[in-house]
């Protein structure tokens, strides 16, 4: 018997919200005491900031450029390693429950696994798989399967529509009669991806991925090593709780976020500063990826939809928090808290009104790339409470779920395991990490890289629709914590930045070739 | 409207894939999550993997150029144009195009990517299980 291992994901949050994390709009006491009793890692990046590439680099352990998944609707290969399939093959019982998206959503052929599971209504164990395989998947011998609403071939849709039939149009619709990600607004202001959700809350996604969560706990043995991933589909917009939550944080109370300049003339200010997309974007002139409504001019968004969308976020952060709390009442009362080590964090964040912008795309500044990790040890691993400010990566989940394991990292991984102290992390050397945006939409090609190291975020284009290779974006996240200074052409700092590339274009791994497919939007 | 194309190049005479490709009624052989294709005349129906019916015409079906075209006149479209071309490279090899034009946009890239996936497979039946 050794250390389980309960890995939390949400989907979307930005590291502001968790009380532990200066977070004051929703309360969050179950996270904030993990991060008491643990580790809270204040400088934690993603290696991509939309969903599939970032869920892809958890599971594998490396960077985009190895696992290959460079966009949302690029499926990671199913051959590919998967820590889940490491810890299964040392006898840990696996489960993945709530949102996964290593494969495409957009799949009326039904033709992705991921999709098709919920229709076999099968465990993966005994099931012949498409393609004709029979064995877990990526490494999950459970997998239980909700996204965003109740729409889909996912298994959370396919019981509220067997359940709650009545309920599964009460969810905002994620996408319009186009098929393109919805600009229309339902709560009180008409921000985009905000609706007042009738669903009552027992039936809301959030509360049957901790419910199902409970349920595979609930059959295990005393005796069993386990691996569960609990990955909640919120706080990603839709921002759609359900409505009997509302009166958790009134999005009239709401105070504007830093990041969000109330006068258009300072929010174009801070855009012109930077390469030419992000102006182009909130002036409804690009639109580069498909994350983001194509019919919506984020200059349109005003300050009261701002505050609406700020409190919807609040409230299904709490929703999470709270079912957690349950989760870890379940783990305690099977006798297992001294055991269980929990890690929380998430894919990637949300601008959420920075700069007058909303939802996700090529823009790796805090909004997006700072996220909440929290590491709260098995208490019976004696691992002193902590505070690491040294950059980390969800690069380094996998080998850090294999050294709680007791494994030794596989040659795979590329990360390498999270540190516990800043003086393990210099001991180590811990001290960047990469991050790695493509996207080609339609014609519309945008690629970055981007190095976070010495206090600094620095972000090189490659050449592409709107950029010709010569742009870039350098912060120094002391000196300015939401990044309205680009400092790419400053002089002063122009050894920081040439140091800054070099260090980048060292450390970049090889991209895969042939470069894999783009085959869905999402 | 948007466009997409997806290609292979196959190490397999352009007679022998135009064979698989350009008949209507094997389109599930190697299209992924088509489980059937019914022909009657000039109409085909498939079914997709999530059992919706897709109904279509068939446009061109040219043996001599190697192009079959399609549109399906159905589903969410507005407009729909599915062109594959086979091109004889004169070596015992060919290319193997699959466009996709369609309203809406994204569509065209549901279909497209499928179609991508599905070129992959024709590629690997001719490569290493004819072979």
């Amino acid at each position: 018997m050794g250390r389980r291992i309960l890995f939390i994901t949400t989907d979307q949050q930005r590291y502001d919200t968790l009380g532990c994390n200066g977070g004051t709009l929703g309360r969050t006491p179950v996270v904030d005491r993990l991060a008491a009793d643990g580790i809270r890692y204040e400088r934690a990046v993603p290696q991509s900031v939309v969903c599939m590439p970032s869920r892809s680099t958890m599971l594998t352990g490396q960077h985009q450029a190895t696992h290959g998944v460079w966009m949302n609707g690029v499926p990671l290969p199913v051959d590919a390693p998967s820590v889940a399939a490491l810890l299964r093959e040392s006898g840990y019982r696996t489960a993945l429950i709530g949102k996964a998206h290593f494969e495409p959503f957009m799949d009326p052929f039904e033709r992705f696994n991921e999709n098709r599971l919920a229709t076999l209504g099968t465990d993966t164990l005994t099931a012949p798989q498409f393609g004709g395989g029979v064995g877990p998947h990526r490494g999950f011998d459970h997998l239980r399967f909700a996204t965003h609403g109740a729409t889909g071939w996912l298994h959370y849709a396919k019981w509220i529509g067997a359940e709650h039939p009545e309920s599964v149009n009460d969810y905002y619709a994620v996408v319009d009669a186009d098929l393109e990600v919805n600009a229309a607004g339902f709560g009180d202001t008409g921000a985009p991806q905000v609706k007042h959700n009738p669903i009552p809350r027992d039936w809301y996604h959030t509360d049957w991925v901790a419910q199902r969560t409970i349920d595979w706990l609930d059959g295990l043995d005393a005796e069993d090593d386990w691996f569960c991933w609990m990955s909640f589909p919120d706080p990603h917009h839709p921002w759609d709780p359900p409505q009997s939550e509302l009166h958790r944080v009134p999005w009239q109370d709401v105070e504007l976020p830093a990041g969000y300049p109330e006068s258009a003339a300072e929010r174009e200010r801070l855009l012109d500063d930077k390469p030419r997309h992000w102006r182009l974007w909130y002036d409804g002139q690009l639109v580069s990826n498909y994350e983001a409504p194509t019919h919506w001019v984020p200059a349109s968004m005003t300050a009261d939809q701002v505050r609406e969308v700020n409190a919807m976020n609040a409230i299904e952060v709490e929703l999470i928090d709270e079912a957690i709390g349950r989760v870890l009442a379940e783990v305690d009362r099977r006798g297992w808290t001294d055991t269980v080590d929990v890690v929380f964090t998430t894919d990637h964040g949300e601008l959420q009104g920075d700069f007058g912008l909303l939802f996700k795309g090529p823009y790796h500044v805090d909004g997006l790339m700072r996220l909440p990790l929290i590491w709260r040890p098995a208490p019976s691993a004696a691992v002193e409470p902590a505070v690491v400010t040294a950059p980390v990566g969800l690069v380094d989940l996998a080998p850090t779920f294999a050294s709680i394991a007791g494994l030794e990292p596989s040659e795979w991984m590329q990360g390498q395991r999270l540190p516990t102290t800043d003086a393990d992390a210099a001991a180590r050397g811990i001290d960047q990490q990469l991050t790695a945006w493509d996207s080609e939409l339609f014609g519309v090609g945008v690629y970055l890289r981007t190095i976070t190291r010495d206090g600094w975020v620095c972000s090189t284009y490659l050449p592409g629709a709107v950029h010709d290779g010569t742009e870039g974006e350098l912060y120094s996240l002391a000196e300015d914590p939401l990044q309205q200074v680009n400092r790419w052409d400053d002089p002063s700092v122009r050894g920081i930045r040439d140091d800054l590339v070099a260090q980048l274009r060292a450390s970049l791994p090889p991209e895969r070739t042939p470069a894999l497919e783009l085959e869905a939007p999402v | 409207m948007a466009s997409i194309r997806r290609s292979q190049r196959i190490a397999a005479p352009a007679e022998q894939v135009w064979e698989l490709v350009g008949d209507p009624v094997r389109l599930p052989e190697w299209f992924p999550g088509v489980t059937e294709a019914v022909v009657d005349g000039d109409q085909r129906t498939i079914t997709l993997g999530s059992g919706i019916p897709l109904p279509e015409t068939i446009l061109t079906n040219d043996p001599v150029t190697r192009r079959f075209q399609y549109t399906v006149t159905g589903g969410l479209f507005r407009h729909h144009l599915g062109t594959i071309d086979v091109f004889d490279l004169g070596d015992d090899t060919c290319l193997v195009s699959y466009s996709t034009d369609a309203v809406p946009d994204v569509m065209a890239l549901v279909i497209g990517g499928a179609a991508g996936a599905g070129l992959r497979a024709v590629k690997q039946r001719f490569e290493h299980e004819e072979s």
